[in-house]
């Protein structure tokens, strides 16, 4: 067994191992490291650099359209400035009656988009992986999808006895039709020489599910999550509009209905930052889970 | 081979009367017929022959993937039903889980069969350091160049202890230099091992230099159509490959697959009719056709 005809000397050895010396070797010092991770991280900075500067001068030219009171095609007339939005801001966080209506729409669609979720994957999964399944639920699917979730309303407080219950519902049906489309493509892209691979060391039929299909999918799971989400806020904001008694797409409603031009913006504005939040946790999520797509 | 043979009882694949053809729309494609093939516990045998002529059909039948449409496979007696991690499988393109680094990507069959996550991890590195690739453990496949992935899926197929190992065309996609340094990783772990290597190719060197054994098939539909005994010594050095023995197995093995070659691209085709061919097809210039 002591056989020394081994071909890997330690000199062939260290020549396949020079690529890694790139890699951070036993202990370097603080500010080398610090300068490499400028080096690699540059493009970021420069992006966060950049786009830092266009909120600012997006921010600058509404003042100057509200406050010129321009009118080109559009009328800013009434229009709030940024100001007066700042300030009836100031006001709202003080407000437990607005944070309320926030704290609403984020439990309806933490439930909503939640259970879409844990519905849309597994099923995802299942169909892409039994035949049987896919041709029963995929026509159902495939006519129910092209709904759009305000469609469903006047349906959804028909079926569901309380206001509440109709609302989560349509931020679930929102987000469910990406999640349950992206997984199962997810699914059909799976390359099948991975599975043979995985047939050829032992895998039988559970452990290729969790070890090849699942993994495999994920970054597909991934993009339906997060373009479940953006759909959950769409859903969501026009099903209170119409049918809620609270609710941050109830606020910015109410705002015009009361003429309270500042909180239209403000409740605008609460919107896209809630939206944008959820999906970078989103994003966050699938960097923890799938660690070998970040660089 | 000598001892190598002796000390081995295990792994003999035995192909018989074996015949294969695909179901397609225009009826049976035919892609391997009437093919008697066998790997003696611990021989390292290779199959050559031109591209399409059935060569990892063939493969995919011993590895359990496909089912002959007649005749048998065997594996020391036991007819092959399907996959199974006594027959260990190296694919022409690279087929580790991006999701597993190196080692986990290693430990997948011992996890498969239930070894504890302590254990796997030390085999794992053993593994590992045969192939020179220790430092990468922790790696994503990602981040490996083409032979080190190779590599490592020779690595991950040994990793459970195969009876034997089967190899489409590993190293189709290294360039030269590369190759001829995983030959020799191969035939070390080979040698250390002990087990029973089929390996498909279309590199002649590639097979002379590697085996004690090479089958010839014929265009497609394939069958063997020569087999030839390697009788260079081991353990193979690169400068063999300038021996006029190596060379005059070359040239042997070189006019069995031209003629072949030329089969597959188009009924029988003499060098004098090849010559034609780049000239005039059937007394039109290619610039007619064109
Ligand atoms: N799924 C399939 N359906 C129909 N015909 C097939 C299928 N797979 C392979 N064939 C045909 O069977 C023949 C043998 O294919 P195979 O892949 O075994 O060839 P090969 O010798 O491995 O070729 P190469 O060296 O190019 O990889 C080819 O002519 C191919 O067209
Ligand atoms: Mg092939």
């Amino acid at each position: 067994m002591s056989s020394p005809a081994l071909m890997t000397s330690p000199n062939q050895a260290a020549a396949t191992a020079a690529p890694g010396a790139a890699i951070p070797p036993s202990r370097p010092e603080f500010s080398a490291r610090a300068a490499r991770w400028f080096r690699l991280n540059q493009d970021r900075l420069r992006a966060l650099l950049i786009g830092t500067a266009s909120l600012i001068a997006f921010l600058i030219t509404w003042h100057l359209l509200t406050t010129y009171r321009v009118v080109f095609f559009v009328k800013f007339t009434n229009v709030p400035a940024p100001l007066a939005v700042y300030a009836s801001f100031t006001k709202a966080i003080h407000d437990p009656k607005f944070l309320m209506h926030i704290l609403l729409s984020c439990r309806r669609i933490f439930i909503g988009f939640s259970l879409a979720a844990l519905v849309g994957v597994p099923l995802g999964l299942i169909m892409g992986r039994f035949k049987l399944v896919h041709e029963i639920v995929f026509p159902v699917a495939e006519v129910l999808r092209p709904i759009p979730a305000i469609a469903w309303v006047p349906m959804a407080i028909m079926l569901w006895p309380t206001n509440e219950q109709s609302i989560v519902f349509i931020t679930f049906l929102g987000s469910f039709f990406p999640i349950l489309v992206n997984t199962l493509h997810g699914m059909t892209l799976v390359d099948p020489v991975l599975v043979r691979a995985a047939k050829c060391l032992g895998a039988r039929e559970t452990s290729i599910f969790r070890e090849v299909y699942f993994p495999a999918s994920l970054p597909h799971i991934f993009t339906g999550l997060t373009v479940g989400m953006g759909v959950a806020w769409v859903s969501l904001i026009a099903a209170e509009m119409i049918s809620g008694q609270f609710g941050i797409g109830y606020f910015t409603w109410e705002a015009y209905s009361l003429v309270q031009y500042a909180d239209i913006a403000l409740g605008m504005i609460a919107i896209g930052v809630l939206g944008l939040g959820s999906s970078l946790v989103i994003r966050a999520a699938g960097q923890l889970v799938m660690p070998w797509r970040s660089r | 081979m000598s001892h190598a043979a002796l000390e081995t009882r295990q792994g003999h694949i035995e192909v018989r009367n074996f015949a294969l053809s695909y179901e397609t729309i225009d009826g049976a494609v035919e892609a391997v017929t009437d093919t008697q093939i066998h790997v003696a516990p611990g021989e390292f045998v290779s199959i050559v022959g031109p591209s399409g002529c059935g060569k990892s059909t063939l493969l995919n039948a011993v590895a359990g993937f496909l089912k002959p449409t007649c005749g048998i496979v065997t594996v020391d007696g036991n007819a092959v039903t399907g996959p199974s991690a006594e027959r260990g499988m190296v694919f022409q393109q690279y087929s580790l889980f991006p999701w597993k680094t190196v080692r986990e990507n290693v430990e997948f069959g011992l996890k498969m069969r239930g070894m504890p996550k302590f254990e796997r991890a030390r085999a794992a590195r053993t593994l590992l350091g045969l192939a020179g690739l220790e430092a990468f453990e922790n790696h994503y496949p990602e981040r490996l160049s083409g032979g080190m992935k190779q590599r490592v899926g020779i690595v991950r197929a040994l990793a459970t202890g195969p009876k034997v190992l089967l190899l489409d065309e590993p190293f189709g996609a290294l360039d030269a230099q590369t190759r001829i340094i995983m030959q020799q990783i191969l035939t070390n772990m080979w040698q250390r091992l002990k087990i029973s290597v089929l390996f498909v190719t279309h590199d002649i060197d590639e097979a002379i230099f590697l085996s004690d054994r090479v089958y010839c098939m014929t265009a497609r539909p394939g069958s063997i159509k020569a087999e030839i005994q390697i009788p260079l010594e081991r353990p193979r050095q690169q400068a063999m490959m300038m021996s006029s023995e190596f060379l005059a197995l070359r040239r042997g093995l070189m006019s069995l697959i031209r003629e072949e070659s030329l089969k597959a691209m188009g009924g029988e085709i003499t060098d004098l009719g090849m010559q034609g061919l780049s000239i005039e097809l059937q007394g039109h210039s290619i610039a007619d056709i064109l």
